[in-house]
């Protein structure tokens, strides 16, 4: 008998991030990674770009927007003045979205930890991707409740 | 012509901060404006304070008292003649240059202005000289105007000439904008404004660091400057006024030290200045410190510093002109110690990240100048400010860096 502790897509990610920043040098380049990321996020709907979007606490701004897919995953979209801070919405993008909502309320977001970004942000910056990170879980509960 | 007068290696030796690294890289250090480093000469007085003469002042009668008293009080005589003030009755020490602008807002402002008045502020001033009078004016019902800047940067002296024509009971400006390093001409504006009747504050929270500064040539009514900025220490301010003002003002605070006795019968009166602003037990230790920056600053020379940091100044627009798509915000003719730019297309924040991957400290942002960036319709800036320990291969360095960064952001 085999017993599969199965992680959850948002913990998998996680760790296929830890790994891809194990392979980079010095934080220059974690940055340059962060940046191509920010270079590439989906546009975000002109519709979406409005103050109600805005994520308080940044120095930069952040536009946050979520809706439901068909089976009822939660989906992310973000934009940012401020392309590094674009990345990290990117990252944190590729780890929330797409998954179920429950699954977004309850996610331990272990890898800021373990790449290094939580200690090596600014204080400014990370208040900043904590506030993201508030309010993507805040959209998990709202679907949840929704159902 | 610096470098004769002026051995910056020397200095840069006397501040153990400047040998640390950042991200593993040596620290280049550009936020002075925000707050300076401090000397050895200054750390040693303070905790030879804390360690040998700590003691509550103007009010013991033992040894210690009595060192501790003289050591503040001499320190309050170095400020005044520092900044060139008639007597230590006009030289308060307060928290820092917000504490002082308050003061005078909740003394003088106060007692002076009311509902029909109206005061001129500039549009670079600092949110510390713009709120406590907003505050003021909600309560007192005084309006505002505002003099707007030129595309240098400078003060459009015509409209401050016409906001004169109003007879505005009070004139409060900066004498050197902390956001584009503007240098006013504090004198003159002092003497135009004195003509139309106002009263005059000068915020020197950004000249005191840079430049000689004679309050009795200028002749202001009231200047004030923070410790922190000045080579010494945070908490510690000072507020000048003229004493004919500070003593028709009445006392901001009440507590020990500022009165003169204490009666529930018969009343209470007053200290004399210029206890009668500092209530409670002072920043004892800031004081005496602040004291020992001044003799740095002045050990070093007050005029060399001026130099050395204009030559930086000249370097880093110089070095920084040449990145494509770069764009200064503030080029007036006079400048002191701030070099504020945007690269095209560039987040200042992005920006200011990557130098400090570099080791490369400066600020982003407003730098507490909202209406300012608002009017110039930016988020912030990039703001490099120097101190006497600058040099010209961290400007160098600077320079480096912000073009790798910008290739990298674009
Ligand atoms: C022009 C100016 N005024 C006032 C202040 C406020 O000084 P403090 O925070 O020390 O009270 C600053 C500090 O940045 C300043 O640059």
């Amino acid at each position: 008998m085999y017993l599969y502790f199965m992680a959850s897509v948002i913990d998998q990610r996680q760790e296929h991030i830890e790994d891809e920043f194990a392979k980079m040098g010095d934080w220059m380049e974690k940055y340059e990674y962060i940046i191509s990321l920010g270079k590439e996020l989906d546009a975000l709907d002109p519709a979406d770009k409005v103050d109600d979007n805005l994520i308080k606490g940044c120095q930069s701004r952040v536009w946050l927007n979520a809706k439901q897919g068909i089976n009822g995953e939660v989906i992310f979209t973000a934009d940012s003045d401020a392309i590094i801070t674009k990345g990290l919405a990117a990252l944190m993008i590729r780890v929330l979205s797409n998954a179920p909502a429950s699954d977004i309320a309850s996610a331990k977001l272990f890898f800021l930890d373990r790449i290094g970004l939580n200690t090596h942000l600014s204080p400014t910056r990370s208040n900043g991707l904590q506030s993201m990170v508030k309010q993507m879980k805040l959209y998990g509960l709202v679907f949840m409740a929704k159902g | 012509m610096t470098s004769s007068l002026f051995d910056v290696q020397a200095i840069r030796a006397q501040f153990p901060i400047l040998s640390r690294e950042v991200n593993g890289k040596p620290l280049a250090y550009f936020d002075s404006a925000a707050s300076a480093h401090k000397p050895q000469s200054v750390i040693d007085t303070q905790s030879r304070y804390l360690a040998e003469t700590h003691s509550n002042i103007h009010r013991g009668v033992h040894a210690l008292a009595q060192e501790a008293t003289e050591a503040y009080e001499a320190s309050r005589e170095k400020v005044r003649a520092h900044i060139g003030a008639e007597s230590t009755r006009e030289i308060l020490f307060v928290g820092g240059t917000t504490d002082g602008i308050n003061l005078v807002a909740q003394t003088w402002g106060r007692t002076n202005l009311g509902s029909g008045d109206c005061i001129v502020l500039t549009r670079m001033e600092h949110h510390s000289n713009i709120v406590p009078w907003q505050m003021l004016a909600l309560e007192m019902g005084f309006d505002i105007h505002v003099v707007e800047l030129n595309e240098d940067g400078t003060l459009d002296a015509e409209m401050f000439d016409a906001h004169l024509a109003r007879k505005p009971k009070l004139v409060a400006f900066t004498h050197v904008s902390n956001a584009l390093g503007t240098v006013n001409d504090a004198k003159y504006w002092t003497e135009r404004s004195h003509a139309a009747g106002a009263t005059v504050l000068v915020d020197g929270a950004q000249s005191v660091p840079h430049l000689q500064v004679d309050v009795k040539d200028l002749d202001v009514d009231f200047y004030m400057f923070s410790g922190h900025k000045t080579y010494g220490p945070t908490g510690i301010g000072v507020l000048y006024g003229k004493e004919a003002l500070l003593d028709a003002m009445p006392p901001y605070r009440g507590g020990g030290e500022m009165i003169g006795s204490v009666s529930f019968e018969n009343g209470t009166t007053y200290n004399e200045l210029p206890y009668k602003f500092e209530a409670g037990t002072p920043h004892i230790s800031g004081g005496i410190t602040l004291g020992s920056a001044i003799d740095w600053m002045n050990a070093v020379g007050v005029a060399a510093i001026t130099a050395h940091e204009h030559e930086l100044t000249q370097h880093a627009h110089a070095q920084l002109g040449d990145i494509e798509g770069l764009r200064f915000y503030g080029t007036a003719p006079c400048k002191a110690g701030v070099v504020s730019f945007l690269v095209d297309g560039i987040h200042p924040y992005d920006l200011g990240t990557l130098l400090d991957q570099l080791g490369i400290a400066v600020r982003t942002g407003h730098h507490c100048t909202e209406p300012l960036m608002d009017k110039l319709g930016i988020p912030g800036t990039v703001r490099a400010s120097f101190g006497a320990y600058n040099t010209l291969d961290e400007i160098d360095r600077l320079a480096e860096g912000v073009a790798r960064a910008s290739s990298m952001l674009r």
